[in-house]
């Protein structure tokens, strides 16, 4: 697995839940390292026996601390690189949700040997979207719900998600835009130097 | 913007970059996206931009002459933006299209350009995306390369360090006199062998041995400067280099008040170890050009004097000790002497 994924994790929970939790819970998985680095690969399991040991210290489900951990990819001040580089996808959330069939492409784009799992958005009608997410990582379209619901916030739409379908090999979110313009949004500059 | 205009034409759609001029110069009409950068329409073509390349071209008809050709503009404004264009006939005048080309990072932000400003089909926002994952990219990689740095200084400092006694050992002194020696640095090698230091290991057992190194350790380090180098380079042998002082008065001082505060008892576990040392010492000064062997070689052999006198004494290595050096070559070093 990809350390870029593996590093997420490492961002999302000692920033959320403090260093001391962190540290516990790389001490417990017992892994031979105690941090990972987001250029390197690493085995699946390490960064699955992370997230279970992090469901269990937290006492959550997994399902909903993968959300979490999506909303914080792109609403963080830590991971600013992730949501711009997620923004440049459309100049609205319309064209950002037309642009995630690409997303697995453009990631791979910046970093070749980066796999993401594939996505596709099925348009149900004007405003009704699924969006089918392969799962390759398991729970990945829970991250997905996180991303989308944070990334609506900052394109200031007004979206109703839901999961739909979750299935062995892939899931299912449902997506409904109510309002494309309801709030103002988050300024997006093309430029870094400006945002 | 686009949706501000009565009539889209096609071209404000497909190239929100072109102009059109008229057969007499003038800027007939302008893009949405260049229309942003700069109020042309009704100006001179010449006074909105320079044209840099080729050189021989600045009037309309040079341009009509280079159809489907690149030209290289500049914008006169405060930026000055760099700007490739191509030119096709259109009436007496020409419709220039233009990009930013490579100009297009610090354009964006100078005019606050949006993903609107753009085509649908023009691939400057996958460009600009690149652009930005890449440096991202990068700066993660440099972030790995900083930690391996900092984990391998940590390694090699390690590696330069006695762990009984926190000194430097064996190899870091090499490095160090060997840097010395190459950058002519004038130093005073002084060789430290302990006196009856084996008994206390003997009788008292290597837990009370280590407890007197860790003492002697921190005497040696109290009693010189941070710019001098104190090492243990065998059980009871150390090394220091002592930086910038070669006069023999100012040496002979430092290894009596070392070995004078030597002589002061340790304590240890209800015991009272009492330990002396000998020193021998060789300066940089001695030589015509200093050998890290050579000069060890002549500490000890000056060591060994100072043994022979009835240790606890200092001696400066002089030529005539030579004739009185008993000991084995540099590679044995320490191991004849009476007592260790």
């Amino acid at each position: 697995m990809h350390g870029l994924v593996s590093r997420a994790l490492q961002s999302f929970l000692p920033d959320t839940y403090g260093p001391d939790v962190w540290t516990e819970i790389m001490e417990r998985a017992d892994l031979g390292y105690t941090s990972f680095e987001s250029m390197l690969i690493y085995e699946e399991e390490d960064t699955l026996a992370v997230l279970d040991l992090a469901t269990t210290r937290l006492g959550k489900t997994r399902d909903d601390l993968l959300e979490d951990l999506g909303t914080f990819l792109v609403s963080h001040p830590n991971t600013q690189a992730l949501r711009r580089l997620l923004r440049f996808g459309g100049v609205d959330f319309l064209e950002f949700l037309h642009s995630l069939d690409d997303l697995p492409g453009r990631a791979r784009l910046a970093v070749p040997d980066l796999v993401l799992q594939t996505l596709e958005l099925r348009e149900v009608d004007e405003a009704t979207f699924m969006l089918i997410c392969g799962n390759d990582i398991p729970g990945f379209g829970h991250v997905m719900m996180g991303i989308l619901r944070a990334m609506a916030d900052d394109y200031g739409a007004l979206a109703f998600l839901e999961l739909e379908e979750n299935e062995e090999s892939h899931e299912t979110l449902r997506v409904i835009l109510l309002d494309e313009a309801f709030a103002e949004g988050r300024s997006f500059e093309l430029s870094r130097k400006a945002s | 913007m686009l949706d501000s205009m009565a009539v889209v034409s096609p071209l404000d759609v497909l190239c929100p970059m072109h102009i059109e001029i008229s057969g007499d110069g003038i800027i007939s009409h302008m893009g949405p996206t260049i229309e942003k950068l700069v109020t042309g329409t009704g100006r001179r073509f010449n006074e909105v931009f320079d044209i840099v390349r080729p050189a021989s071209v600045s009037s309309v008809e040079d341009i009509r002459g280079r159809v489907g050709a690149p030209l290289h503009l500049r914008l006169r404004d405060e930026h000055g933006t760099g700007m490739k264009a191509v030119a096709v006939l259109h009436g007496g005048g020409a419709i220039l299209n233009l990009s930013f080309g490579i100009s297009i990072v610090d354009a964006v932000g100078d005019y606050s350009l949006t993903g609107r400003d753009f085509a649908p089909t023009d691939p400057t926002i996958e460009m600009l995306y690149l652009v930005e994952a890449a440096s991202a990219a990068m700066q993660e990689s440099r972030d790995l390369n900083r930690r391996l740095q900092g984990a391998k200084i940590a390694a090699e400092e390690q590696a330069f360090t006695d762990t009984l006694t926190g000194l430097k050992n064996r190899r870091a002194m090499d490095h160090i006199m060997g840097r010395y020696i190459a950058v002519r640095e004038s130093f005073a090698c002084m060789h430290l062998d302990l006196d009856y230091f084996k008994s206390i290991n003997d009788t008292l057992g290597h837990a009370a041995g280590d407890h007197v190194l860790q003492v002697v350790a921190r005497i040696l380090v109290d009693e010189t400067r941070a710019q001098d180098t104190v090492a243990r380079v065998g059980g009871d042998e150390f090394v220091l280099l002592i930086h910038e002082i070669e006069e023999p008065l100012t040496l002979a001082k430092i290894a009596t008040r070392i070995i004078a505060r030597l002589e002061e008892p340790i304590p240890f576990n209800g015991e009272v170890c009492r330990i002396s040392g000998s020193a021998g010492t060789a300066r940089s000064s001695q030589y015509e050009t200093p050998t890290i062997e050579e000069m060890l070689h002549h500490a000890d052999v000056a060591l060994y004097a100072s043994k022979r006198g009835g240790r606890a004494q200092h001696t400066h290595f002089e030529e005539s000790l030579l004739d009185l050096d008993i000991t084995k070559p540099t590679g044995e070093r320490g191991a004849a002497h009476p007592d260790a």
